[in-house]
């Protein structure tokens, strides 16, 4: 029978409530009395020399406070970012300045070149239409190939070129070379990894506000990680130390990695604030999201695999370019390094795995983390050569996959990490069982009776999650720290307040903190209220992306509650006169063991702030608790999924009739929220797979600038539920963190498209299109028609 | 400016707006009726959908003027009488069919539509119907259980068919 409360339950979402019936504080639902609103003019193009910018007429328009130019931001800190990446000559990354407002040039469309403060969102948008923008239009470098040539117009005047840095990793050129002299089947692919926007519902929001009174600012805005953009805006920008600069993230509405960055809207909103000595507000529009979101992916790939005479995988090499955009957002240097090339073992024990990235600087948006960063592009290249091989080979590709499994744990891969702990055989069967493989060719015979093509794919994946030991990524270049934080403050009567650094934007953690907290204590979940979203209330945690909450910031809540359990029993012990060794907490009650004496829980709690019989001279009285968790290892959730497609030939039009996910997440807390996280990763990854596509023309154009132009996956382009599951009943639990959580938010945007690009090259083979090798994604009806006729 | 007059969740209300104001920004900024979100500007991400004289409509594409003399009824107009949750937005809490909140609103509002119209949908006239509403995070699956049971069918029997 399934629990109903505490660990492994899974209650119902208490944020629902307010989300349900329109009481949810988005940051647009913030409004700051007196507040101004800004209006950003950004670059219509995509490369061009600022000669001047004239603002006199539109400073005299109705309604304008003030307006700004690049020249206001003279004396401020550009935008940091936060991953410094060594080349493999020893040079760091090339790291050119990012300014808050345009300076000299614009390097993509959308580029802020002039903020219009006014009275009224209205007033500023008609005031920033009479500035006079005096702007050379320069060549662009769109295409990253281009973008390296010699000769190639520089997207910084400053650098050299447009190569941001050259990155090795993994194993040595000599070891690797000779695995593929060695090898008896070499098997070869190149491709793309489509860009894509993140497009959480919400766009972003920023609210500047500044008490000249206590000289004190305060930042409302759509984030993931209120505290990181405190740290970088504040002392990186801005220059305004940490007590007195506030962050608040209320109630966020989806983030995917893009909320994670710190934007320059934010340090406009915050500095101008101070500047008009007016609270100012910033509110994306949809258009203004697309060309101002960090955007996601965009790798262009060639990918080898040796494999000897049995099939044994011996040898991986790759070769990348990575496109930063115009300019390197937060972590954008770190999601085609450290976040893709230690993901490129995968589930295998190849002993040779080198790893080659170019990162490349374009007239186009900056690219950052999109759901599962950079571990999505490394599945995706293994999972398509491992399904060419199989075909070149003529093997079943769930066999070849299959014999090559890393089996032993720990195992330390050629490229950096080790895997704790994980069993890829429990996954595969899981899925054949769930998938009905043996079923596919009665499925398949049923689609070809109706003059359809069907395909099945199957992928395994791995990442590295529950990001990042503080020490590990500290060497790799990473300039934060990535533990987190939770005070465990428990009142008098018993309550509890848990002040927890990860921030949910969708993730449920008010509903799933408590039942960890309330699972250690005895008590109920009613009685344990999550506090997250505001500097001024939380520890300093690095908030909610990388699939960590639970296993980073989750495992400083254990630990807290630990240390509430350490002094409680002292204070409990101190009442029942009794050693506190001899205190046993069970169902909220502290018992002497192997007696009937007891004190309840609020006995404890209250003792402890009205500390009449109390131990003063032991332990101080209050009952609070603070834990600081920095993980020893990454989590490795992993697992095997299937897709089955049905492609129609005549059209191309591709429609995915079945698939099953098979994740390994270990211990699971809440498995109704679990099962979200998957539907909603999975969504993505077909949706990159089938649909979704940021484009560029070659002038550096954005032509995928609004809904109507980029397709964002429906209801109806998912499949049916009775086709369709979900499970994570294998679990190895992680070795290293107390609850033995991996982390479930990525899971399904990584595994995701290799199986759905898998299944449909299956499909076209079937139909005897065997010249068809690989589609880019995404796989549109267009181009699975052109490769059906060989165009 | 104009002055409108019209029955929103089921309270006379009057504001003066410009010719150009949506019935969107009337809501949220006039009559501080934040739940009524914008997540596009085209009309495509169905966040913003109140029903308007009984139909469902996108907020963003109606002015505030063209709903003068009209019943509006919003996601805070849902609940019901005593406060508890409607059959539709329980539905979405039992099932999981939320996840960062920020679609829901107008989830509910065209499921409530949907509903109207056709009190036993199909699976594939829910996903069918849910063409205008864009939803990130769940992936639509729980979204349509949610609906599905809302409109009193059994819903693991219709997954085991």
């Amino acid at each position: 029978m399934p629990k109903d409360h505490g660990i492994g339950a899974s209650p119902k979402r208490r944020e629902d409530v307010r989300f349900l019936t329109g009481a949810g504080n988005y940051t647009d639902d913030i409004n700051v009395h007196g507040q101004a609103y800004v209006h950003f003019l950004r670059s219509d193009m995509a490369h061009g020399k600022i000669n001047g910018i004239d603002t006199s007429a539109a400073e005299g328009m109705p309604g304008v406070v003030r307006i700004f130019t690049g020249k206001d931001f003279e004396g401020v800190g550009g935008l940091p970012c936060g991953w410094q990446v060594t080349d493999k000559n020893g040079d760091p990354m090339k790291e050119p300045p990012h300014p808050v407002l345009a300076q000299g040039k614009v390097r993509h469309v959308g580029d802020p070149i002039a903020a219009v403060v006014a009275d009224s969102l209205e007033q500023a948008r008609t005031a920033a239409e009479a500035i006079v923008l005096d702007i050379e239009e320069l060549p662009a470098v769109v295409d990253m190939a281009k973008a390296l040539q010699s000769g190639a117009t520089k997207v910084h005047d400053d650098l050299s070129d447009n190569l941001c840095y050259d990155w090795q990793f993994g194993t040595d050129t000599e070891t690797t070379d000779a695995a593929f002299k060695n090898a008896a089947h070499v098997t070869t692919l190149e491709l793309v990894n489509n860009r894509l926007v993140a497009n959480p519902m919400e766009p972003r929001v920023a609210v500047g506000e500044y008490s000249r009174a206590r000289d004190e600012h305060t930042l409302y805005t759509t984030s993931q990680n209120p505290h990181v953009i405190r740290l970088l805006m504040g002392a990186f920008v801005l220059g305004i130390p940490e007590h007195k600069l506030r962050v608040v993230a209320p109630d966020v509405g989806g983030g995917f990695g893009t909320k994670i960055f710190h934007y320059a809207e934010e340090a406009f909103c915050t500095f101008a604030a101070k500047a008009c000595n007016r609270p100012v507000k910033w509110t994306a529009t949809r258009s203004e999201a697309f060309m101002s979101d960090a955007h996601g992916r965009d790798h262009v790939t060639k990918i080898e695999l040796a494999l000897d005479k049995d099939n044994n995988f011996i040898g991986v090499r790759t070769d990348t370019m990575a496109n930063m955009g115009a300019y390197l957002s937060t972590f954008a240097s770190s999601v085609p390094t450290w976040l893709h090339g230690t993901l490129m073992a995968g589930n295998y024990k190849t002993p040779a795995v080198q790893v080659n990235v170019k990162a490349v600087f374009t007239n186009t948006v900056p690219v950052d983390a999109y759901r599962g960063a950079g571990r999505p592009e490394a599945t995706f290249q293994l999972e398509r050569v491992i399904d060419k091989a199989a075909r070149e080979l003529g093997v079943d590709p769930i066999a070849l996959r299959r014999q090559n499994f890393i089996t032993q744990f720990p195992y330390a891969t050629p490229v950096a990490v080790e895997y704790d702990t994980g069993d890829y055989e429990a996954t595969m069967a899981k899925m054949e069982e769930l998938m009905d493989i043996g079923g596919f060719a009665a499925r398949r015979k049923a689609s070809e009776a109706k003059g359809m093509l069907r395909g099945l794919g199957v992928n395994c994946f791995i990442e590295a999650c529950g990001i990042a030991p503080s020490n590990l990524v500290g060497q790799l270049g990473a300039r934060a720290g990535l533990y987190d934080a939770a005070t465990v403050r428990v009142n008098a009567t018993g309550s509890i307040s848990v002040m927890v650094g990860a921030h949910s934007h969708g993730q449920g953690h008010e509903t799933v903190f408590p039942q960890v907290v309330a699972e250690m204590l005895g008590i109920d979940e009613s009685m344990i209220d999550i506090v997250h979203g505001d500097t001024s209330k939380i520890p300093f945690g690095m908030g909610t992306y990388g699939s960590r909450s639970l296993a980073v910031c989750g495992s400083a809540m254990v630990r807290a509650t630990e240390k509430i359990i350490n002094k409680a029993k002292k204070i409990a012990g101190h009442l029942l006169e009794a050693s506190d060794s001899d205190i046993e907490l069970k169902d909220g009650k502290f018992t002497v063991a192997g007696t009937d004496k007891s004190v309840a829980w609020g006995d404890v709690t209250l003792a402890a702030y009205v500390p009449h019989n109390y131990p003063l001279e032991d332990i101080e009285p209050g009952l609070e608790e603070t834990a600081f968790y920095d993980p020893a290892n990454f989590t490795y959730p992993a697992g095997a999924y299937a897709c089955e497609v049905e492609v129609d030939p005549e059209t191309g039009k591709v429609t995915i009739e079945k698939f099953v996910s098979a994740d390994d997440f270990g211990n699971v807390v809440n498995p109704m929220i679990v099962e979200g996280q998957v539907h909603g990763g999975i969504a993505q990854g077909i949706g990159q797979a089938l649909l979704e596509n940021c484009a560029y023309d070659e002038n550096g154009q954005l032509l995928s600038a609004s809904y109507m132009d980029y397709a964002m996956p429906r209801a109806d382009d998912l499949p049916h539920m009775a086709n369709y599951v979900v499970d994570h009943s294998c679990q190895t639990p992680c070795t290293h963190n107390p609850l033995g959580v991996k982390g479930c938010g990525e899971a399904g945007a990584i595994g995701s498209p290799p199986t759905v690009v898998n299944a449909v090259i299956d499909a076209l083979h079937s139909g005897g299109h065997t010249h068809v090798s690989h589609i880019d994604m995404p796989v549109s009806p267009s181009r699975v028609w052109a490769a059906i006729n060989g165009q | 400016m104009k002055k409108v007059t019209m029955t929103v969740n089921g309270k006379t209300v009057s504001g003066e707006v410009k010719g150009n104001t949506l019935l969107t920004e009337f809501l949220r900024e006039d009559l501080r009726l934040t739940g009524t979100h914008v997540g596009c500007d085209t009309s495509q991400c169905g966040a913003c959908v109140v029903h308007v004289n009984g139909e469902a409509v996108k907020s963003c594409t109606m002015f505030a003027a063209e709903a003068d003399g009209a019943e509006v009824k919003t996601i805070e107009g849902m609940a019901n009488a005593d406060g508890s949750l409607s059959v539709i937005q329980q539905a979405f809490q039992d099932y999981h069919g939320l996840q960062c909140g920020f679609c829901t609103p107008g989830m509910v509002m065209s499921a409530a539509a949907l509903l109207k119209e056709n009190p036993k949908p199909s699976e594939a006239e829910v996903r069918d119907y849910l063409e205008g509403n864009i939803c990130r995070c769940t992936g639509y699956h729980n979204i349509v259980r949610a609906i599905m049971a809302a409109s009193g069918q059994d819903v693991p029997a219709v997954a085991a068919e």
